[in-house]
């Protein structure tokens, strides 16, 4: 087990395992607000202290953490559910015009700056999680197009691939039975680092005001409200913030060990 | 001993050149928003009053600090007995900045212009009972009216009244020409107006020679603009959560005063089920003022039970009627047949006692069983959807006009009560110049509207001044939309 994926492996499983426990049990009711309670540091009570609503902060950052992570989870879906059959085709018909449809395409999509489109995005559609999801979701797309199809470029030209061509599979039975579960691995660690990606770009539209609404609690949100009590109560900035480090950079570790475990590059090297 | 008076005398000249070099004679001072343009006879916005008003531009009245009405380019006036006739009396040797003299002729061109059939005044309702204004002699001018009207002098007094001249009235937007204290020299888009002193004005000069108004709208940006200096004073400082650190902060004093603004819990009186008023009521009951207060405004604000201001005379404490009494709400919301409650949406503009007030008034209506789905604006889409659209169930907006209550007698307007008997009582304040009877209707036009629980009266917005220590003469109450430079000095 090397170093990188047990870290990133605790980091981003105690985030996880935050945010499920946050379905049945939170130590408050995030959503009451108890004024006279207001901007507590934090204490026996209220572990992370209060905000300026007096709110517990860490029943907060725990349905934060759901949010967050669903945004994230989401959007990498709709980049690996849309992008990687878009990859698949693309290299399976290398060079033909479907190909370079797709890898164009791509590149529009690519040369857009992602957080840019997606404020235009939720600022056209209205904000909310929904929109968020669907905008950093669709910035997945290129990228996992990209890694299918260039896992999927050597692929094609070995034996086994040959094989079944032989036998008379199609294109398409081909791409799903033999050369999807021979990138999975690849797939994974792009979706892990995606992931990461996903939490930094919720948060960063939620700051901005253009993520999930309230009162349904959010990182960004928490780190945008906290901006002008930051002198008065830096835990309320502290705790949001810190949320968002260790959920990035566990997710980033995890993304590394598993490509030191997975990637067929690295594995020959070792072999 | 002859020498040494000699000695004495220069050494005091000279600490005089040094104290007078080293006194600031200019002052710095920030407001949140930018003014669309600078003419205040043509655009709502409060933010032009606040850069020019008593600066650049006067009227025949003006207001005093703490909200009278008293005169101004008029230096007197006679009504006449049937209150229909009024002669002012022009102070003598005004000139605008521009050179030229003004006189009767440029009263009656600014009146006229005002209330013209294809004028661009916001408020153009306050000229609506003149008839006719006539030149009587070049420092007099005779205004009729079509019915007495007892706000006429206080009309007067707002910023959309101010004397212009015509030779530059076109283009008042960005070359602003007036008579004020002040000229106007420099506007840099997105940061800063610059004032001059007037050297030609008419009354009594003013202590400082120059002043900055710089627009920050950020928050965070005018604390930590404020903290390092690079301002003198903020009007009404947007954040505040932030004046016990200024409070706290020797070289800083904190002037707390009040606003006209009613901040409402805005309800589309038209729209179900806002349009029972037994709906309306359970709103009122399910808001607890003092924790709205606490929680948005760090306990800056006067709870308010009607359309008023509480600093006013006329003022009636009706916080009772409307108390924080969730039983009550959802007793009233069963009776109205909506005992499992209902969902509606809860528009807020951006400032903090919007976006923060809001997230508590849907926590507090969350209580009652009533789900407000928040939905953040900017003031553009506001106006789009909210005020011109009324495409909204609740809004929280704060009114700063002063003496609004008028407005619930215009049925058009975005809230949209529409109340027969309400609009009787504006038609005969407006034809009543007797003080006592004024009142009155005043009191009857507040208890109407609390009745009716047409909005949800929430708090008078405070006004959150902080100024530098040594800076004298800021307003403490905000009657109307204005930093009067001309007030400012600076102590020794």
């Amino acid at each position: 087990m090397n170093r990188s994926l047990f870290l990133g492996g605790l980091l981003s499983g105690i985030m996880l395992l935050l945010a499920i426990v946050s379905f049945v049990w939170t130590p408050f009711d995030h959503a009451v607000m108890n004024i006279p309670d207001k901007l507590q540091t934090p204490n026996g009570t209220h572990l992370l202290g209060t905000d300026h609503f007096g709110r517990d902060i860490l029943s907060m950052v725990m349905v934060g953490a759901r949010t967050s992570l669903a945004v994230a989870l989401l959007a990498v879906g709709i980049g690996i559910g849309l992008g990687v059959p878009l990859g698949l085709a693309a290299a399976a018909t290398r060079g033909s015009w479907l190909d370079e449809v797709i890898m164009r395409g791509n590149d529009l999509v690519f040369a857009f700056p992602s957080l840019v489109i997606a404020i235009l995005i939720t600022a056209v559609f209205g904000p909310s999680a929904i929109n968020a999801i669907i905008a950093i979701g669709i910035f997945n797309i290129p990228v996992f197009a990209r890694v299918a199809r260039g896992g999927s470029l050597s692929l094609w030209a070995r034996e086994f691939i040959l094989a079944a061509r032989v036998a008379g599979k199609s294109r398409a039975r081909i791409s799903a039975e033999h050369i999807l579960p021979n990138i999975a691995n690849l797939l994974i660690v792009q979706g892990t680092i995606q992931f990461s990606l996903g939490i930094l770009a919720e948060a960063g539209l939620s700051y901005v005001g253009l993520g999930a609404q309230p009162p349904t609690p959010s990182w960004g949100r928490m780190l945008a409200e906290a901006q002008t009590l930051v002198s008065l109560a830096p835990h309320l900035a502290i705790v949001p913030g810190c949320a968002i480090i260790v959920t990035v950079v566990g997710l980033n570790l995890l993304g590394d060990g598993l490509r030191d475990r997975f990637d067929p590059r690295l594995m020959e090297g070792r072999a | 001993m002859k020498l040494k008076t000699h000695f004495a005398a220069a050494a005091s000249a000279l600490a005089l050149l040094a104290s007078a070099a080293m006194a600031k004679d200019t002052v710095t001072y920030a407001t949140q928003l930018e003014p669309p343009h600078l003419d205040p006879t043509g655009g709502a916005a409060q933010a032009i009053d606040t850069v020019v008003y008593l600066n650049i531009f006067e009227g025949l009245t003006r207001f005093t600090p703490d909200g009278a009405v008293v005169p101004l380019l008029a230096k007197s006036w006679e009504i006449s007995e049937d209150g229909l006739t009024y002669t002012f009396t022009l102070q003598e040797g005004v000139t605008f900045h521009d050179g030229t003299t003004m006189d009767a002729e440029d009263v009656k061109f600014s009146l006229d212009r005002a209330r013209a059939e294809d004028s661009t005044n916001a408020q153009k309702v306050l000229f609506s009972a003149i008839s006719d204004v006539s030149v009587a002699d070049p420092q007099t001018v005779v205004v009729t009216l079509s019915e007495p009207n007892g706000s006429f002098l206080f009309n007067l007094a707002w910023g959309d009244a101010v004397i212009v001249a015509e030779e530059s009235a076109e283009t008042l937007k960005t070359a602003p020409v007036g008579t004020g204290p002040y000229r106007f020299n420099e506007w840099v888009q997105g940061d800063r107006v610059e004032l001059v002193r007037n050297p030609n004005y008419w009354g009594d000069v003013p202590e400082l020679t120059g002043a900055t108004i710089k627009f920050i709208s950020d928050p965070t940006a005018a604390f930590a603009a404020m903290m390092a200096e690079d301002i003198d004073a903020f009007d009404n400082f947007p954040a505040p959560e932030n004046m016990i650190q200024f409070e706290a902060d020797p070289r800083f004093q904190v002037i707390i005063g009040s606003t006209e603004g009613e901040t409402i819990l805005s309800t589309n009186n038209a729209q179900a089920p806002f349009d029972n008023v037994k709906v309306r009521e359970a709103l009122a009951h399910a808001i607890d003022r003092q924790a709205i207060i606490d929680g948005a405004m760090f306990g800056y604000g006067t709870p308010i039970g009607t359309h008023f201001a509480p600093h006013n005379p006329a003022y009636v404490d009706l916080t009772g009627q409307s108390n924080y009494d969730p039983d009550k709400a959802r007793a009233l919301l069963a009776e109205a047949g909506l005992a499992d409650g209902f969902t509606t949406t809860l528009h807020l503009p951006p400032p903090a006692y919007a976006r923060r007030g809001g997230e508590i008034v849907a926590a507090q209506l969350a209580q009652v069983g009533i789900t407000a789905e928040i939905i953040n604006v900017e003031w553009a889409q506001w106006l789009e959807t909210v005020f011109k659209g009324k495409n909204f169930g609740l809004t929280i907006v704060s009114h700063t006009e002063p003496m609004d209550i008028g407005i619930y007698g215009r049925p058009d307007y975005y809230f949209q009560y529409d109340n027969p008997e309400f609009q009787d009582v504006m038609t005969r304040l407006n034809a009543t110049t007797d003080p006592d009877q004024r009142t009155a209707l005043l009191q009857d036009a507040q208890r109407m509207i609390a009745d009716d629980y047409v909005n949800g009266y929430l708090f008078q917005l405070a006004k959150l001044g902080v100024a530098k220590a040594g800076l004298q003469g800021v307003w403490a109450n905000a009657p109307a939309a204005a930093i009067e430079i001309g007030a400012l000095s600076w102590a020794e």
